[in-house]
């Protein structure tokens, strides 16, 4: 039982981590993708600079005195977001849609996306400098120990603070945004322009509310993606630049354009490579008893070195765009 | 047309001048060297993507693979690694490797045995399992074997032009792979794609310790041509040998971006060039009118990918040092883009001209911001305000931003970039 609890600390936990923030930014790549079809490349930035947007918050709060009892980051989330869905309007407004008045091909929009991607960095690192931040200077990060002697395990349940209320802010904005896809008016429109522009403009969508609202959307979303990663590791200003390809990977494997698919594919990529890191050794070792001399388990047994975790994400994307190159829920393409 | 060529590069070789007199002659050397390897980098991204329409993301990791094939090629010979086990060791996992590859094969020909379709994939995916499982067994023992006795492979000590030569042969095989892999996919799949792949070569190079030395970093690494100690052996003035040995090199440089200009040139006015641009404009017609779309597009991802291997070898052999964790996407893939985006996709002269300039914006902007915040810094505290604190490491992250602010000027006033393609209309 002692196996099974150090398996959940350390696949099911840092999986689920990684998965939800891989499913937030990709939920948001593939908004962008599927309304205005281009690979938008920048959203690592937006990650990063809604997560100095609350880092900013929870500093300004903390200097009123302000002490609240879960940790200050989520407290300021969402007016993090509606900072981060004004910011990416912004962008939007000032590089992509001069562009696409012009009717630039897909293909520039992306390298835009590539320049608006140096010029934010840029800035953050002129702002911030070089060096690391954490949102646990003047308040601790609480660790949940569940005992779980109960079960004959002498190993606790070990969560911290920040990783379980991001897995429940997750699963309410996925909810979220599931029920503003399918019950409002704006959300069909979406999800109308998505499969088909053309078709969504001559019955009537508002394309350029649409598009807006897409850009609202996948802002507040990469805020908080940003935001929970600041708060599960460090806030610097590589941040998310470091994992956009596994992101992308996310999107395309779950099929760019389609939402639900890019949980899926955040999820999948999540616990792929928390499981591919993890060393079967530490759960497999009550077997060294059983088996013969010759097979005893080596002391470390995992599938691909430490070193080599965020390979695991393009491996599976490259796998995946060989055998189903639309991803698996069969997405759009430029 | 011309006349504006040529008034362009005439502005660039003013720019020089400029930056000569302001930064000196040996930072200036250092810089033409530089850039005329990114000159070369920058043509072959021109190759794929103004010629062909590819979209390569991934100009990283051939950068990558040039710079390892002249570290090993032209890195002296390790006696420590060729007494020991090491080399018995290395080929037992080549073995174990051939052995997974014709298991894998074995399992992709199993239909002739009667298996189809969930059992033949199941087939496959075990032989791959297995195949990987038996060369992790022989690698893992002798990486680890390598890194203990002898350090690291080493190199061969054969001259860095070899080292070159074989930069671009290293990068033609795996842009092969790549493109097999990779070229059935459209403009962003094939992006993201190829950006995937680079970071796949980055981390292997930077962790096969046994055989790049990963963050141990090798040098130095040898110079095809005398390096400045030799000049000031036999007498020569500290400033003097300096000038001779950075001439030499970028002689050796500009022969070989020559070579390659006036070959793609060539290639580009005749009819091959002719069915590229027909392929880049409408693949489906050219594929209507008989021409094999696939196999011509292969052809330019690895034309192209020749020039990014031997670019990246020219660099490391003349920084004389190897470090895998010093190559980041936005220096060696993102800067070449927009060499590409701001000189003109589709023209050499416009890829050559882009690539020297915005080499030059790059290194001078880091020298520019700090002047200009110290200024600032300096009018600020006269008025009783704080200075700027940190204007070293502020200055040096501003040219991502400089880099960022002309990708985006460029795109929005000069989209065909400043020399653009010309296209001939015969009637």
């Amino acid at each position: 039982m002692t196996e099974f609890i150090f398996f959940i600390n350390q696949v099911v936990i840092s999986g689920a981590v990684l998965g939800c923030i891989y499913a937030l930014g990709a939920v948001g790549i593939t908004l962008i993708f599927g309304i205005l079809r281009f690979a938008h490349f920048a959203h690592s930035e937006l990650m990063t600079s809604g997560a100095f947007f609350a880092f900013l918050l929870a500093a300004l709060f903390a200097s009123w005195g302000i002490v609240t009892p879960i940790p200050m980051g989520f407290v300021v989330l969402p007016l993090a977001m509606v900072l981060s869905a004004v910011f990416a309007l912004g962008v939007d407004k000032g590089f992509y849609a001069p562009l696409r008045q012009r009717g630039a091909k897909p293909v520039i929009l992306l390298i835009a996306s590539i320049g608006v991607t140096l010029m934010i960095q840029g800035l953050i690192r002129l702002f911030f400098g070089a060096g690391s931040y954490s949102f646990f200077e003047n308040e601790t990060k609480d660790v949940f120990r569940v005992d779980t002697s109960f079960l004959g395990s002498t190993r606790p349940l070990v969560i911290t603070e920040p990783q379980l209320l991001m897995i429940i802010v997750t699963v309410i904005s996925v909810l979220a945004l599931h029920f503003f896809l399918t019950r409002s008016r704006l959300g069909k429109a979406m999800r109308a322009m998505a499969d088909n522009a053309d078709l969504a403009q001559v019955s009537g969508i508002n394309t350029a509310l649409v598009v807006r609202v897409t850009w609202i959307v996948a802002g507040a979303l990469a805020c908080m993606a940003g935001t929970m990663l600041a708060l599960d590791v460090t806030l610097k200003p590589d941040l998310a630049f470091n994992i956009i390809i596994p992101i992308f990977a996310a999107a395309i494997v779950g099929g760019l354009g389609q939402a639900y698919g890019a949980i899926a594919g955040g999820l999948l990529i999540g616990f792929a490579e928390s499981l591919a890191v993890f060393n079967w050794t530490m759960v497999l070792r009550p077997l060294n008893g059983v088996l013969p001399e010759a097979l005893q388990l080596p002391a470390t047994l995992a599938l691909v070195p430490t070193e080599y975790k965020l390979t695991v994400a393009f491996v599976i994307l490259v796998v995946v765009l060989l055998v189903r190159p639309t991803g698996i829920f069969k997405g759009a393409s430029s | 047309m011309i006349a504006r060529s040529l008034s362009l590069f005439a502005g660039l070789f003013a720019l020089i001048l400029v930056i000569g007199w302001l930064m000196g002659v040996p930072f200036t050397s250092s810089r033409l060297v530089e850039a005329t390897a990114y000159a070369l980098i920058a043509l072959g991204l021109n190759i794929q993507w103004g010629y062909g329409g590819l979209f390569n993301f991934g100009i990283m990791g051939f950068l990558m693979l040039g710079g390892f094939a002249v570290t090993f090629i032209s890195y002296p010979i390790n006696p420590s690694f060729w007494g020991s086990d090491g080399p018995w060791m290395l080929g037992r996992a080549a073995l174990a490797f051939g052995a997974g590859a014709l298991l894998v094969y074995a399992a992709r020909q199993s239909h002739r045995l009667g298996l189809r379709g969930g059992w033949k994939t199941f087939t496959i995916v075990l032989a791959w399992f297995v195949a990987y499982c038996l060369y992790r067994s022989q690698i893992d023992p002798a990486a680890a074997y390598i890194e203990s006795t002898a350090g690291f492979v080493g190199g061969l000590g054969i001259n860095p032009v070899f080292g070159w030569l074989f930069g671009g042969v290293l990068a033609a095989g795996v842009a092969l792979i790549v493109g097999k892999i990779a070229l059935g996919l459209r403009t962003d799949y094939l992006a993201i794609a190829t950006i995937g792949i680079s970071e796949i070569i980055r981390a292997l190079i930077k962790n096969m310790d046994w055989l790049t030395r990963g963050t141990l970093t090798v040098s130095p690494i040898p110079w095809p041509t005398p390096l400045p100690q030799e000049y000031q052996a036999s007498g020569a003035d500290q400033l003097s040998s300096l000038i001779l040995a950075r001439g030499g090199y970028l002689a050796l440089a500009l022969l070989v971006l020559a070579a390659a200009i006036w070959l793609v040139s060539r290639a580009y006015a005749g009819p091959w060039g002719r069915m590229m641009r027909a392929i880049r404009d409408n693949h489906v017609a050219a594929s209507s009118m008989g021409k094999d779309v696939k196999s011509r597009q292969l052809e330019i991802f690895v034309l192209g990918s020749v020039l990014m291997g031997i670019g990246g070898a020219m660099l490391v052999s003349f920084t004389q040092i190897f470090d895998p964790s010093s190559y980041q996407p936005i220096n060696h893939t993102f800067l070449i883009w927009v060499m590409i985006i701001v000189g003109g996709a589709g023209n050499n002269w416009g890829a050559v001209f882009g690539a020297v300039l915005i080499w030059l914006v790059w290194v001078i902007s880091e020298p520019l911001a700090k002047t200009i915040f110290e200024t600032a810094s300096y009018w600020s505290t006269s008025v009783g305000w704080p200075e700027i604190p940190d204007i070293e490491s502020r200055s040096a992250q501003m040219r991502v931003f400089v880099l960022g602010l002309v990708i985006t000027i460029a795109l929005r006033y000069a989209p065909k970039g400043l020399i653009p393609e010309v296209v001939r209309r015969d009637s």
